[in-house]
């Protein structure tokens, strides 16, 4: 086991915790979204500590794959929820 | 570099990057709070190059910073600017403030036993002995994958059905964005100074995400990462007041949202009535059929990108829309 492997996946496993925290807690809409945003950044963090293999060494391709189709469809999620967010608001003030 | 100095830059990059993140959901200034959390993104993206996946760095500084630093950006500017503390209304009685004390302490035991729970079982992970029978097996194939990038080899070749979905999701979203409404009302024309600046950038922009579609065959790019590219040149033009951003309208813009969806369906159907698996590509075609496939994913990727941060249909031009918008504004027209 590497050390590096392991101080990034904790340092993974904090982040998932702190966006967690945020997004059940926050007042504002938009930070929620942030929130969700910083979870996923966590979850990523686990999976290219896990990819890691050592300096020198090539790192496991397949969690670099899934990472890059993750931060893709994390900012399509991430603008529909806005798009809603913004559409909520609007009708909020008709009321 | 020797161990003790790397294992110093490792706490001090991680302990920046928790601490990004933390400042950035600790505030209640939405607009502090957004500039935070693209600041995290771009050290996270540091971080990536420092565990060797560059191809994720370039990804998450483009999108994770850049172009979700855009949005979220555009949409707290939206929204009023929070009152000053000393203004702001008298918190709500004991009761329910204490209520909203319990559920805050619960909330956050239950999160950091979450990730104590996450780190145990991570620690049970890399205790045992990786078998790396997948690397192997990519490294093993990597030549008749047509590229010698693995990742891109993963996206387009092993597990383009996971790409293919990818695109399809893209496309699923933005059409919701579009169910929503018009896009958001465009900005002030910009001064000489951006204005010089924007004919310079938007061409180094363009050029950009052609080199990276191009080298991403055998080293980091590819079509995400130059879609990113592309759809930060429309983005710079958006703020910079053109109302007309590159886009095609009509019929044209939904040829090219469903572009990279299309063309990869339709590679694969081919493939099947010729014999092969879907998106199973003979060796010897591998190469230009992942290139052709790349490109339109760009085209694609790029568009969806920039119809998200309009945030809405377009506002078309012309004699039909403009009776449309008539339509729009008489109720049940």
């Amino acid at each position: 086991m590497l050390t590096t492997q392991l101080l990034y996946a904790l340092a993974g496993c904090v982040i998932v915790a702190l966006g967690l925290r945020g997004a059940l807690l926050h007042p504002s809409l938009l930070q929620r979204v942030m929130a969700i945003n910083v979870m996923g950044a966590g979850v990523f963090m686990l999976l290219i500590a896990v990819a890691y293999r050592g300096p020198g060494l090539a790192p496991d391709p397949v969690p670099h794959a899934l990472v890059l189709t993750g931060i893709v469809v994390a900012v399509s999620a991430t603008a529909l929820a806005l798009a809603l967010a913004r559409r909520l608001h609007a009708q909020q003030d008709d009321d | 570099m020797n161990t003790a100095s790397l294992l110093v830059f490792d706490g001090l990059l991680l302990l920046s990057i928790v601490g990004l993140a933390w400042a950035s959901l600790a505030t209640t200034d939405v607009r502090r709070s957004v500039i935070l959390f693209m600041a995290f993104g771009l050290v996270l993206a540091v971080a990536w190059g420092r565990l060797l996946a560059p191809d994720v760095a370039l990804a998450e500084a483009a999108i994770g910073a850049g172009l979700s630093g855009a949005l979220l950006l555009a949409a707290a500017l939206r929204q009023p600017r929070p009152l000053p503390p000393e203004s702001t209304p008298p918190p709500r009685n004991h009761g329910t403030a204490g209520v909203g004390v319990v559920l805050r302490w619960a909330v956050t035991l239950l999160c950091t036993a979450l990730a104590g729970t996450l780190a145990w079982a991570l620690l049970h992970v890399f205790s045992s002995t990786p078998h790396d029978m997948l690397p192997g097996a990519i490294s093993a194939n990597l030549a008749a994958s047509g590229v010698s990038n693995p990742v891109t080899a993963l996206l387009l070749n092993f597990r383009a059905y996971d790409t293919l979905l990818e695109l399809a999701v893209l496309l699923t979203a933005v059409l919701g964005i579009f169910t929503l409404g018009q896009a958001n009302p465009g900005y002030q024309p910009a001064g000489p100074v951006f204005d010089g600046l924007v004919r310079w950038l938007v061409p180094v922009l363009i050029l950009t995400a052609g080199y990276l579609l191009w080298v991403g065959a055998h080293a980091p790019g590819g079509a995400f990462q130059a879609g990113a590219m592309l759809a930060a040149a429309g983005v710079v033009l958006r703020l910079a007041g053109q109302s007309r951003i590159g886009l095609p309208q009509g019929f044209m813009l939904r040829l090219v949202m469903a572009a990279g969806v299309g063309l990869f369906l339709l590679v694969g159907f081919t493939l099947l009535i010729l014999g092969r698996p879907f998106l199973g590509y003979p060796p010897a075609w591998a190469g230009t059929l992942i290139l052709m496939i790349e490109t339109a994913a760009m085209l694609s990727i790029a568009t969806t990108l920039v119809l998200a941060f309009l945030g809405g249909r377009p506002e078309a031009t012309g004699v039909k829309a403009a009776a449309n918008r008539q339509c729009e504004q008489i109720p049940r027209c």
